[in-house]
């Protein structure tokens, strides 16, 4: 018997689960999809070829592709997206996760994996990718029933990005994609099973609201997770005069160039941003998580201090320092209902204080022969007039940009803070412009980081991404170089670069190549390179190989040990 | 002689820790992993469906201090399949492991060792001409002593649940 009404065959309307997946995805508003297809993705990429709505960039290696979506994701606020095949596709994209992760950005990882009736047996480009990423992702999921496919893409969705944001990858054998599901899966409602907490307890908030008014010494201490938060941090620190110190993942959450802002903190920071929150009597950390790279040796970390501590993932309260003052919630909700509470402490002689430090021991450093990196940073800093979203790679060029570039608003400044992974740099970049197209975005790297994903240039150039990528060129893999001078007795090993020609590598793949070795031709450069607008501008900067980055608190020691330079 | 005497190490504290899971791949290694990467050792883990078919419970005991417990719970309460996790060796609990030991019975002790047992209420569950089999049950301390008590014949091989733990009363666990 043949039933063929109109109604069953609705009723029975099936699509592959590959297509499911890009139905879900675009209702979900993706636009850009950053991989590198392979066998077991490959029903993936004949379904998005349909979706003219969801463009995908291919990246020329897929650590690449997750960088890319990581900077999408910082840039924008919203989740990037990435996808690779089975085995070394996924494999290549466990450095982004693992940045993501550290850096809680909201980053969605599709990945194919090898027909189901074949996992476990080492079959050809097998790699039991969920649980190499169990460490390194907030959640992840290998489906191996297809009904449950819509719902696991959707919980990764809303997962990626809920509470605290981080990557969360799903695993799909290509026989998944392939199969037919019910169309009406895609019209089951998703709940999550949980919801985090972000109104912080009233109660706590109250006792916060009166040791800040109660305080002499107050200092905020502003992390990554208050980038969303700045408007009510802005109106608290400036009500109350309160000093702001941002770490790297804080950098553009409160204006920088406010006279309220010490600049950075931690190891490379600003030594007027240390000495105040290492005297501070109370210490309201918001959304930051007492990274070593900012407390150096813990007992030492603010000894006369309270804390208050403000963050969304409760394991993060008390794991390194013991917080007075709890609060587990969204920084923005609490700072809202925290904020109108607060008296104005008195805190005259405290800034008295304060500015004795940071006319005694500004940033600083020394001209020379050569240009300098710190020249460089600065000079960026000013023909972009301070408007740029920075994003950099990792070393000393990192620093300097975090200690010269000021940031002003949320979102402006990206950089692999916790899993400090050179090669980051562009790639993210190029994910970030992606995100924000009309945004100048530049990309400060260093000459060794550049060259771990460099290769993805030519991706630039496909998408006519007008980037700016300038290369602080040291010669040399600095930062390491700069911990063999003053920790190993200077026995260089290992960190001289030979370097190809930049400039000229640039012009091959397509892009604009300058190469810049005097400080007269510096700013006229940088001019240039940003009027060029419809292809990526590659400015290498030789700079110093000689230069330090100071202030330096030796890592595991306090700010007693700090190192001003010279 | 210049050898010092080694400093007495704090015996690792042994914590127990009750957690509820969705019964889904995959939940017990992202659990353990946060342990492992802490270097704490897992003394027992036992792990079985409740009586929602949905939902497991893993009882693990661990050796580390209490301090450091609670950070690693915090993190454990972070995965998205866990439901619940309690510290729950300072609570008022019920705790109870069953183990297999197989212990040397020729005939001339045969009798002394099934004796002993009695007093620990294990029960022999296989008998053969060289050993014995017992199954007993208890805190995991009373399975210590017995263990200590047939050591003198040799025990062959020894197969122990691990903790399983539930609150007094009517506390939820
Ligand atoms: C993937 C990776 N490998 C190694 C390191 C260790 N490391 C940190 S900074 C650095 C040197 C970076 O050199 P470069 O990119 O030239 O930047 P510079 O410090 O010279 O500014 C190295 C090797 C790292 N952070 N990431
Ligand atoms: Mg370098």
């Amino acid at each position: 018997m043949r039933i063929t009404t109109a109604e069953t065959r609705k009723a029975t309307r099936t699509i592959s689960g590959a297509q499911a997946v890009v139905r879900v995805l675009e209702e979900a508003g993706v636009e850009w999809v950053f991989g590198h297809p392979g066998g077991a993705s490959l029903p993936l990429y004949d379904a998005l070829y349909d979706a003219p709505s969801i463009r995908h960039v291919l990246c020329r290696h897929e650590q690449v592709a997750a960088h890319a979506a990581t900077g999408y994701a910082r840039a924008s606020g919203r989740f990037g997206v990435c996808t690779a095949t089975s085995g070394p596709g996924a494999t290549n994209l466990v450095t982004g996760l693992a940045d993501a992760m550290m850096d809680s950005a909201a980053v969605l990882a599709i990945t194919g994996q090898v027909v189901r009736a074949n996992i476990g047996t080492d079959a050809f480009q097998e790699a039991d990718v969920t649980s190499i990423t169990t460490p390194i992702t907030k959640h992840n999921a290998l489906v191996m029933d297809p009904h449950a496919l819509v719902r696991t893409l959707r919980e990764a969705i809303y997962l990626c990005q809920s509470g605290r944001p981080g990557p969360v990858l799903v695993d799909v054998p290509r026989d998944v994609f392939q199969t037919q599901i019910p169309e009406e899966l895609l019209d089951e409602p998703f709940e999550p099973r949980r919801r985090p907490v972000t109104k912080g307890h009233p109660a706590r908030i109250a006792e916060a609201a009166e040791a800040i008014s109660q305080s002499r010494r107050p200092i905020l201490y502003v992390g990554g997770g208050a980038q969303g938060a700045s408007e009510p941090l802005a109106r608290l620190a400036r009500r109350c005069r309160i000093p702001v110190t941002v770490t790297l993942m804080g950098k553009g959450a409160f204006d920088e160039t406010d006279p309220l802002c010490l600049g950075m903190l931690g190891m490379h920071g600003t030594a007027y941003a240390n000495y105040a929150i290492n005297a501070a009597d109370l210490v309201i950390a918001v959304g930051a998580r007492f990274d070593d790279r900012v407390t150096g040796r813990l007992k030492d970390f603010c000894p006369h201090a309270r804390f208050i501590h403000i963050d969304i993932d409760p394991s993060e309260i008390g794991k390194n320092k013991p917080a007075h003052i709890p609060i587990v919630g969204d920084a923005r909700e609490v700072l809202e209902v925290l904020e109108p509470l607060v008296q104005p402490p008195d805190v005259e002689a405290w800034w008295k204080q304060i500015e004795e430090w940071r006319t005694r021991y500004p940033l600083r450093w020394k001209p020379g022969p050569m240009l300098k990196p710190q020249e460089a940073i600065e000079a960026i800093y000013r023909v972009t007039r301070g408007e740029a979203l920075v994003v950099t790679d990792v070393g000393q060029h990192q620093m300097w940009a975090a200690q010269y570039y000021k940031c002003r608003r949320p979102r402006t400044f990206i950089s692999s803070g916790g899993l400090g992974a050179m090669g980051f740099g562009f790639p993210a970049a190029m994910g970030a412009q992606f995100a924000r197209p009309d945004a100048l975005v530049v990309a400060i790297v260093g000459d060794g980081g550049f060259q771990m994903t460099m290769q993805d240039l030519i991706t630039a150039v496909e998408w006519r991404l007008p980037l700016k990528i300038y290369v602080v060129n040291n010669g040399s893999l600095g930062m390491v170089r700069q911990w063999q001078e003053l920790f190993y007795h200077q026995r260089y090993c290992a960190v001289q670069l030979q370097n190809p020609d930049f400039a000229r590598i640039a012009e091959v793949f397509g892009a604009v190549g300058v190469r810049v070795e005097r400080s007269e031709d510096l700013e006229p450069a940088l001019q240039r390179s940003l009027e060029v607008t419809d292809r990526p501008v590659v400015v290498d900067l030789i700079v110093d190989p000689e230069e330090n980055c100071y202030p330096m608190i030796p890592s595991g020691q306090s700010v007693k040990e700090m190192i001003l330079g010279d | 002689m210049t050898n010092a005497l080694p400093t007495p190490q704090p015996r690792p504290e042994r914590r127990v820790l009750s957690v509820l899971v969705d019964n889904v791949p995959g939940v017990l290694l992202r659990i353990v992993a946060l342990f492992r990467r802490r270097g704490i050792n897992i003394h027992s883990l036992a792990v079985s469906v409740t009586e929602d078919p949905g939902v497991s419970r893993i009882t693990m005991t661990v050796e580390c201090p209490a301090a450091l417990a609670e950070s690693v719970v915090k993190q454990v309460r972070r995965v998205v399949e866990v439901r619940r996790v309690r510290d729950v060796t300072d609570a008022p609990r019920t705790e109870r492991e069953l183990a297999l030991v197989k212990v040397n019975a020729p005939a001339g002790v045969r009798s002394e060792i099934l004796e002993a047992a009695q007093v620990f209420r294990a029960r022999p569950i296989d008998l053969t001409e060289k050993t014995v089999t017992l199954e007993v049950t208890g805190s995991p301390e009373k399975i210590d002593a017995f263990l200590n008590l047939v050591a003198r014949h040799g025990v062959r091989e020894v197969a122990r649940t691990g903790s399983v733990v539930l609150l007094r009363g009517s506390a939820t666990t």
